[in-house]
């Protein structure tokens, strides 16, 4: 018999049973659904982990400034700036496979443009920042080089400052003031989205380093040339453990700190935070995956109990068929087509619930998800296959009949 | 050549109550065109013979011809084959498909014979008007009477034009009107050169029959001829 054909023949018996056939599949659907649904969300999230990786900049270390003892007394990590621009010069030129070494300093501030008004995040930069961060203005330009030098009064929105300062009007040459200080726009940088941490990235500004420390953030920076934090990016990710080695060796050095002595910053590499994180991430959605495949595998036990009370059922029409000349393998295959037709209805099915729950979820915790073309396809395929692991037991068992036997049966 | 040939046809069960001999030495030869009638009591080991000359089972020993083929060393696959192309069923309790049309029923053989779809429909609606039921062609067997849903189970029997008829009570679920409307469809084909062989316990079916074949104990202890093989040469509208 041809396939076309038996899948329709498949389908009129499947059809003859609707309600029956229906909850025989809801293992299925159910199961694939999970599987759809899981797979979806599980990558959401690790779509998520990924794009905060790349937001972040790859390759990326932070220095911190550390602990600081001030006449016995041990303060906070960051409590005061133990770094400066010259241990950033020092790690660009002496570590190897740095590409970028951006000191910067941050703080909160108040942007008042003509009637409104903004809190935001200020950060005073220096160039190597936008290349650490991979990150790039979208409109107008970014500081030349003597502005940096020169710690010029000019800055750069975040798309969010931008917006909530100028509306739909360009941005572009007015004048922002922040602590009073009246700054010219001369970018707007691209837009970044969420953080790892639910921040809107794009709520910031940027100052020349020099800028920022003198006019606006002050505090702590008092000292000339102190900075926040320095970002260090390199080439490569297996220039990362040993440049950090190296930077912490350079950094001790040049802060005088000898022997048992503590040290007074303390470098995290943010590659590999991200990298654990998608790593955590990818395990949850395998392990989400595999919940999912028990309740497939659940799925097909229904279907092969079925297919079981079906060849019972058809007993005499299996032997009538046998009769008019219906080979064991015949019979065989249409009751595995059935079988697999059965579980692909369902799959499909479950690929439409689950790819609905999926959805559902991204909408209501925010998160997002995507239905993948594999996972729909893996989904197909492994419903299929379970159709013709479960129902081969049945098929074989319907095959096997004796035709005189079966045409006698009740 | 006779279309059947049966040499010593031996078929023995081993039950656990033991073993029972069904059928013990029959030879017999029917030829092409003829109308047989099986009889005798239950047991008397009619069924099995009609099982073996069916094709659905082997003996345990002897030898069988159907058309040529030596049916005893054919495997499931041959025999399947053969009960395809050689054999039509007809069955005491019809034994249609419930949830196809009285076309598709007829067009099962067919398809197990690989013909493709528009070669079915063509051949199951002439085998359909063969038996008077053309216009009933898109009725399921529940809306069918029992003579109708006999006539298209004997449509789907001669579809793929098999040289053997083999029915078995073919009108035990008949009254009695019907029944004898589907004997004298059996008489008709006949005529028209189909060999029938008929298994029944009712005497009155089996005089419509051109030859009578009694079973007891497993043997055949009767085999008359009731009319000669060529009586379609002898039928009124022939004759003409």
């Amino acid at each position: 018999m041809r396939l076309v054909e038996a899948i329709r023949s498949a389908l009129s018996a499947i059809m003859a049973n609707a309600l029956r056939s229906l909850l025989t599949m809801l293992g299925i659907v159910i199961g694939v659904a999970a599987v759809i649904a899981m797979v979806a969300i599980g990558s959401g999230a690790r779509n998520l982990v990924d794009s905060q990786i790349r937001s972040l900049g790859a390759n990326l270390a932070i220095v911190t400034p550390g602990n600081v003892t001030q006449g016995g007394a041990r303060l906070g990590a960051g409590a005061a700036s133990s770094l400066t621009d010259e241990d950033a010069q020092a790690i660009r030129r002496e570590v190897d496979g740095v590409v970028a070494a951006a000191p910067f300093v941050q703080g909160g501030a108040q942007v008042v443009a003509g009637g409104s008004n903004w809190g935001t995040r200020i950060y005073g930069v220096d160039l190597d920042w936008f290349s650490a961060r991979e990150w790039d203005v979208a409109d107008g330009r970014t500081f030349d080089p003597e502005e940096v030098r020169r710690g010029d009064i000019v800055i750069i929105l975040g798309q969010t400052v931008a917006r909530n300062l100028f509306g739909e009007a360009d941005p572009l040459d007015q004048v922002v003031r922040v602590r009073n200080v009246p700054f010219r726009v001369i970018g707007v940088m691209a837009p970044k989205g969420q953080s790892a941490f639910g921040q809107d990235q794009d709520d910031v500004i940027f100052v020349p380093l020099d800028a920022g420390r003198r006019r606006v953030i002050g505090r702590n920076y008092a000292k000339d040339g102190s900075v926040g934090s320095i970002f260090v990016k390199f080439a490569n990710e297996e220039d990362i453990e040993p440049g950090i080695e190296s930077m912490t060796q350079l950094l001790r050095q040049r802060h005088r700190i000898t022997g048992e002595q503590e040290d007074d910053f303390s470098i995290r590499n943010l590659t590999e935070i991200a990298n654990t994180a998608s790593a955590s991430a990818n395990t949850l959605s395998m392990l989400l995956a595999a919940v999912a495949a028990v309740s497939l595998l659940v799925g097909g036990i229904g279907i092969m109990n079925i297919m079981l009370v079906s060849v019972t059922e058809r007993t005499r029409e299996i032997g009538l068929r046998l009769a008019v000349g219906a080979r064991p393998r015949d019979i065989r295959s249409q009751f595995l087509i059935e079988a697999t037709t059965l579980s692909t209805i369902g799959g499909a099915l479950g690929i439409g619930l689950g790819a609905g729950a999926a959805y559902l979820v991204a909408q209501l915790a925010g998160w997002p998800s995507l239905v993948s073309t594999n996972a729909i396809l893996m989904a197909v395929g492994f419903s299929a296959l379970v159709g013709i692991f479960f129902g081969f037991y049945p098929a074989q068992r319907a095959a096997k009949l004796d035709p005189i036997e079966a045409l006698r049966r009740e | 050549m006779a279309l059947i040939e049966t040499r010593d046809l031996r078929r023995v069960y081993d039950l656990d109550a033991g073993r029972v001999v069904a059928l013990d030495g029959v030879s017999l030869a029917i030829d092409q065109g003829d109308f047989v009638a099986v009889m005798g009591p239950s047991g008397s080991g009619k069924s099995t013979f009609m099982n073996l000359i069916g094709c659905l089972d082997r003996p345990s020993s002897g030898e069988y011809r159907l058309a040529g083929a030596a049916v005893e060393s054919l495997d499931a696959d041959g025999l399947a084959r053969l009960r395809n192309r050689e054999i039509g069923f007809v069955f005491q309790q019809f034994n249609l498909l419930p949830r196809v049309d009285a076309l598709s029923n007829v067009e099962l053989p067919m398809v197990y014979a690989g013909f493709d779809r528009k070669t079915r429909r063509e051949q199951a609606l002439r085998s359909l008007s063969r038996v008077g039921l053309a216009e009933r062609a898109h009725h399921r067997p529940m809306q069918l009477s029992g003579g109708q849903q006999q006539r298209v189970a004997i449509a789907r029997a001669l579809v793929n034009s098999p040289s053997l008829l083999l029915a078995d009570e073919p009108t035990g679920a008949l009254d009695s009107h019907t029944a004898n409307e589907i004997l004298s469809l059996f008489q008709e084909l006949n005529r028209e050169g189909v060999t029938i062989v008929l298994v029944t316990h009712d005497a009155e079916v089996g005089r419509h029959a051109h030859r009578l074949v009694r079973f007891r104990d497993g043997r055949v202890i009767e085999d008359r001829r009731q009319t000669p093989v060529d009586a379609r040469d002898l039928a009124p509208e022939a004759a003409e």
